[in-house]
């Protein structure tokens, strides 16, 4: 499996470290109830078709990013950094 | 016999070799099979279950029969095919599967009893009585199960592993793979062409055809010529391609050693992995056997193997040939033969209406019913539309038609699809994204035809690559259109082999089909038919056949067994190359390593950190001795240890504090600068992720430590949190684990040994001070943290100062009667301080379970902070974190269980368990740290300790987890 790094170029998986779905970046607020939190740690869908994962590029360039890939053909569809460019300068 | 003029084999060059004791000499170039066939021995292994005699039958990766072991002097390779392995001076095989010798087998009476050894007779025979089992019949099939032998001792050989890259790989190097590698080279493509042989050409080496009215080996020398000699073409040669894998990357096994005496600067075989943005798959066909009864004596060979044998090695594998065939490409074969004056006595053609054209007798409609000759073929009967014939004959070919070489199209689950026209199963269209099969392997069988195809695949590999391809006028070739008829299976008394490595027969198949067993998948494992080394190759699509004959469905509708890497056995040496022993893991040394083994200190494995355990002084006879010394080293002068192992991360900008306040429970926005303060950071899910220390060096710096094991956890875990919570923050951080050695120097004379070593006194230090000092003028940093409980510092240098310093500091310690001290004291230090480690915060524990919900700061959030409080994870059903004193001086060790005294000794009466156990001088008895339900409100109480592996069985008294100094005053002082 090859994942095409934002940073780095397309990089074989091994120098990648895998996560979890993308719903971790949603961090729940202070006051979340039980249930928002359970969502948020533990329930997820398992879809067959396009996914949304999180891995990080260990052993490269150390970002993060959402990989979007086919659970069923197994195509990776593209990869976009977790932290998006901020519009402030000298800011990711 | 040789036959002369022939073979591309060096004929100057004579290599001796040994087979079964015996020395028999072949030529430079030659395989085992060729130089035994050329040498006229025929019987080369026994077959698996029945132990039948056997010889060559193919002449490649596909062999079933022709099984050896290659002895090494440091190592035994079993199931080698001999077509394969090619021979060198020194080289020592055996045959395999035979008990006392190939031509006296005594398990060969396993043939006899062949009726009762039909499919499924393991199921059927060893169901009762059940007693027998394991004392009889378990130990009797192991005893006669698997084929060659191994050595029992470690391979000592060397193996890689590699990866390459490129534009275009090209699997296999016939006329399809190096038109495409051509075609594509010359339009400037990076290009990595793989071929299974030592030699390009595939079936132009076999074929003896012409391409543009020369013969087609002038053709090849100036491709081969003109391929080498481009820089952006790589030739593999001698590897074969196993797998292909997602993203365009493929597998390859490169016998880089194997055919050649041991060198010790090369491998014996590189596992590579090779990524390509498109490939061609050109590996062409194999041909398929015919199952006519007692078709599996040795002599018995495919026509296409011995049309190699006669061209590539010039060798002839019998004095009287017969060619069994049901198409007109086999019969080339025979006319090859006669023209190279070898005697064919017949040709065989199954087809009644095929022509009979050769200058010998042609018997049409023909049938093999039975063959002769127990070491080695000596007759062959069956009839013809003539009527009957019996002929003496020695080497019989047979051609049943030709199968593509598919297999990697299948291993990204890709179905082959049936062509009726050439009887064979095709690859899928698209089956691997990026590869384009062509040629043979896509079922066109003449040599224009595949030169075409390869042609036309790099072309649209071009266009996918976007570049330009250059015109190639492609070679005029013969281009006959391949005419079969189906033949499957002659009937017959006999029994009729479908796959010769597992002994499976016409008869296996169609019981497997009365039985039920009518799926191909059920009929593959019930008969085991497809799982020998050669894995199907030989025999899949006869088995397929005779089962859609058997269950009256046609071979479509019954279906096709797919493939799975590997290709062909692949050793695991290969594929695990660097892994085995220290290479298992990367290995990470401290500054101070040379200087502790120097004292003879044994090693213990830290996360990838090697640390000493203890510095042994003579006349000690057991690491405690050592252990109680350096303990006491710490708490009466001074102790010295290397606590370089933990991570170290800087972490700078305006907002690194309110970072910090995000990943720590406790508050760090506030640290004065010049302070260092002890920190929890919890995962996502609210438990223990790590504990460390972090000092504010700057207004806009600070420095965290981690745990040794956890620190690229820690790193990863503030990637995360930076970059997806916080990523506008004005905060970066890198590791620095690498750029400074750091030692513990810990003791009440701590103080006074710095300051005999720092440029200038300290003044003012306080517990949990950190500033910058001056060591032989090296600039260090000096941190007041303790993990014993004592009076602790932590000197900080460059790494290239460390191993200097750490000499240093122990010689001055132990001038003042202190010393280093390993992970064992350091260990008990901290246990008698309740000072935790990963033992304790092993991933289950929250910071309330070791008494530390305190340090959650309450006017802040921080990760995980509310999921912390969910239901269950707070209360008095909680096992929080004690301490455990036994009353007596018995041992007790971490991982017992703790029990109520009088309580059943049962799982569900566990009331916690230990982590850490050490024996302290300082309490005269072992201490242990542990969790126990509720403990906090248990302290006093008196609990069983018990550990059932190790007959432990211990009253343990209940209390605080810090066993001395509860105030702190110690290490303050």
């Amino acid at each position: 499996m090859r994942i095409p790094c934002p940073v780095c170029g397309t990089r074989d998986r091994r120098e990648f470290y895998y996560y979890g779905a993308e719903d971790y970046l949603k961090r729940p607020s202070d006051g979340s109830s039980i249930d928002e939190l359970d969502n948020h740690l533990f329930l997820r869908d398992n879809p067959a078709g396009v996914t949304r994962d999180l891995w990080y590029h260990e052993t490269g360039c150390a970002s993060w990013m959402v990989v979007t890939r086919n659970t069923v053909t197994h195509e990776v569809l593209g990869a976009e950094l977790v932290a998006k460019p901020s519009k402030k300068k000298g800011t990711l | 016999m040789r036959v002369e003029g022939k073979g591309l084999i060096d004929r100057s060059k004579t290599v001796s070799f040994k087979f079964d004791g015996k020395t028999y000499q072949g030529f430079k170039g030659d395989t085992v099979a060729s130089a035994l066939l050329a040498n006229g021995v025929k019987l080369v292994g026994r077959s698996f279950k029945y132990h039948r005699p056997r010889g060559v039958l193919t002449a490649g990766s596909e062999e079933p029969n022709a099984l050896i072991e290659v002895v090494g002097a440091s190592n035994q390779t079993p199931n080698v095919r001999a077509t394969v392995q090619e021979i060198f001076d020194g080289l020592n095989t055996r045959s395999q599967n035979r008990w006392p010798s190939l031509r006296f087998d005594v398990l060969s009476a396993n043939d006899l009893a062949s009726p009762f050894l039909s499919a499924g007779f393991y199921y059927k025979t060893f169901m009762w009585p059940k007693a027998f089992w394991e004392g009889l019949y378990e130990p009797l099939i192991r005893r006669a199960a698997g084929l060659g032998s191994l050595s029992a001792k470690h391979d000592e050989g060397h193996y890689e592993k590699a990866y390459a890259f490129c534009d275009l790989l090209v699997i296999g190097s016939g006329p399809t793979g190096l038109m495409a590698a051509l075609a594509a080279g010359r339009a400037g493509a990076d290009v990595i062409l793989c071929e299974e042989d030592r030699l390009l050409g595939g079936r132009l080496l076999s074929d003896d055809g012409q391409l543009d009215g020369k013969p087609a080996a002038e053709w090849l020398a100036s491709v081969t010529a003109e391929l080498d000699a481009l820089p952006n073409v790589r030739i593999m040669r001698r590897t074969t391609v196993t797998g292909a894998y997602d993203g365009g990357v493929y597998s390859a096994l490169e016998r880089v050693g194997l055919h050649r005496a041991p060198r010790p600067d090369l491998p014996r075989e590189a596992f590579w992995r090779i990524t390509a943005t498109r490939t061609v798959l050109a590996a062409g066909a194999l041909e398929r056997p015919i199952a006519f009864p007692m078709n599996d004596r040795p002599g018995i060979m495919l026509a296409s193997a011995v049309q190699t044998y006669l061209h590539k090695f010039g060798v002839v594998p019998g004095r009287r040939v017969t060619l069994f065939a049901n198409n007109d490409a086999a019969r080339v074969v025979a006319r090859q033969l006669m023209a190279a004056g070898v005697s064919v006595a017949a040709i065989l053609d199954s087809r009644a209406d095929a022509s009979a054209v050769e200058d010998c007798p042609v018997y049409l409609g023909a049938q093999i019913t039975d063959t002769k000759g127990r070491l080695g073929l000596r007759a062959i009967s069956g009839s013809h539309t003539g009527g009957e014939f019996q002929i003496e004959t020695d080497l019989l070919l047979v051609s049943g038609g030709w199968n593509p070489t598919l297999h990697i199209t299948c291993h990204m689950n890709g179905r082959p699809r049936w062509n009726p026209e050439i009887a064979a199963f095709v690859p899928s269209e698209g089956a691997i994204p990026g590869l384009r099969a062509a040629g043979a392997c896509n079922g066109e069988f003449t040599t224009l035809g595949c030169l075409t195809a390869g042609m036309q695949a790099a072309e649209e590999a071009l266009a996918v690559l976007g570049r330009a391809s250059v015109a190639i006028a492609v070679p005029k070739a013969e281009g006959l259109p391949y005419k079969l008829t189906p033949l499957w299976q002659v009937d017959g008394k006999g029994r009729a082999w479908l796959d010769y490595a597992n002994d499976v027969t016409t008869k296996d198949v169609k019981l497997a089909a009365q039985e039920g067993f009518r799926s191909v998948e059920h009929m593959k494992r019930y008969t085991t038919q497809g799982m020998a080394p050669d894995q199907g190759k030989n025999s899949n699509i006869g088995a397929l056949a005779v089962l859609a004959d058997s269950t009256g469905r046609g071979i479509p509708e019954t279906g096709t067994t797919t493939f799975r890497p590997p290709f062909i056995p692949t050793s695991i040496a290969a594929i695990g190359a660097g892994g085995r022993g220290m290479g298992f893991a990367p290995q990470r040394f401290m500054t101070s390593d040379q200087a502790s083994r120097d004292r003879s200190a044994p090693m213990i494995e830290a996360g990838l950190w090697y640390r000493p355990s203890y510095f042994p002084k003579p006349g000690e006879t057991s690491w405690r001795e050592s252990c109680d010394r350096e303990i006491a080293y710490v708490r009466e002068a001074v102790g010295v240890c290397d606590v370089s192992t933990l991570g170290k991360i800087d972490i700078q900008g305006k907002d690194a504090g309110r970072f910090l306040d995000l990943v720590y429970t406790n508050t760090f926005s506030t640290l004065p600068v010049g302070r260092v303060r002890y920190g929890l950071m919890l995962r996502d899910d609210g438990y223990v992720l790590d504990d460390g220390t972090s000092a504010r060096l700057a207004e806009d710096r600070y420095l965290m430590t981690t745990t040794t094991a956890a620190a690229g956890l820690v790193m990863r875990h503030l990637d995360f949190v930076h970059q997806a919570h916080c990523a506008d923050w004005d905060v970066r951080f890198i590791s620095v684990t690498e750029s400074w050695a750091q030692f513990a120097v810990a003791g009440p004379m701590a103080r006074s040994l710095l300051n005999s070593y720092l440029d200038q006194p300290l003044a003012e230090f306080p517990f949990m001070a950190v500033g910058e000092v001056s060591v032989g003028g090296v600039a260090a940093r000096l941190f007041r943290i303790s993990f014993s409980g004592e009076e602790g510092y932590e000197i900080a240098v460059p790494t290239r100062y460390g191993e200097a310093l750490f000499r240093d500091l122990v010689a001055r310690a132990e001038t003042m009667g202190g010393g280093p001290y390993g992970m064992e004291a350091l260990n008990v230090l901290r246990i008698e301080k309740g000072f935790i480690t990963h033992a304790e915060i092993h991933g289950r524990v929250t910071a309330y379970d070791i008494g530390l919900e305190k340090m959650v700061a309450a006017k802040k959030d921080c990760i995980g902070k509310l999921a912390a409080t969910r239901p269950g994870l707070v209360g008095a059903e909680r096992e929080q974190m004690v301490g455990l004193k036994p009353l007596g001086p018995d041992a007790i060790t971490s991982g017992a269980h703790l029990f109520i005294p009088g309580a059943d000794l049962t799982r569900v009466n566990s009331q916690g368990y230990t982590t850490s156990v050490g024996w302290s001088p300082m309490f005269g008895r072992y201490l242990a740290l542990g969790f126990l339900v509720n403990g906090r409100a248990r302290i006093g109480e008196t609990v069983r300790v018990i550990d059932r592996l190790r007959n432990i069985d211990v009253l343990a008294e209940v209390c605080d987890p810090v066993f001395f100094d509860k105030q702190g005053e110690k290490l303050r002082a």
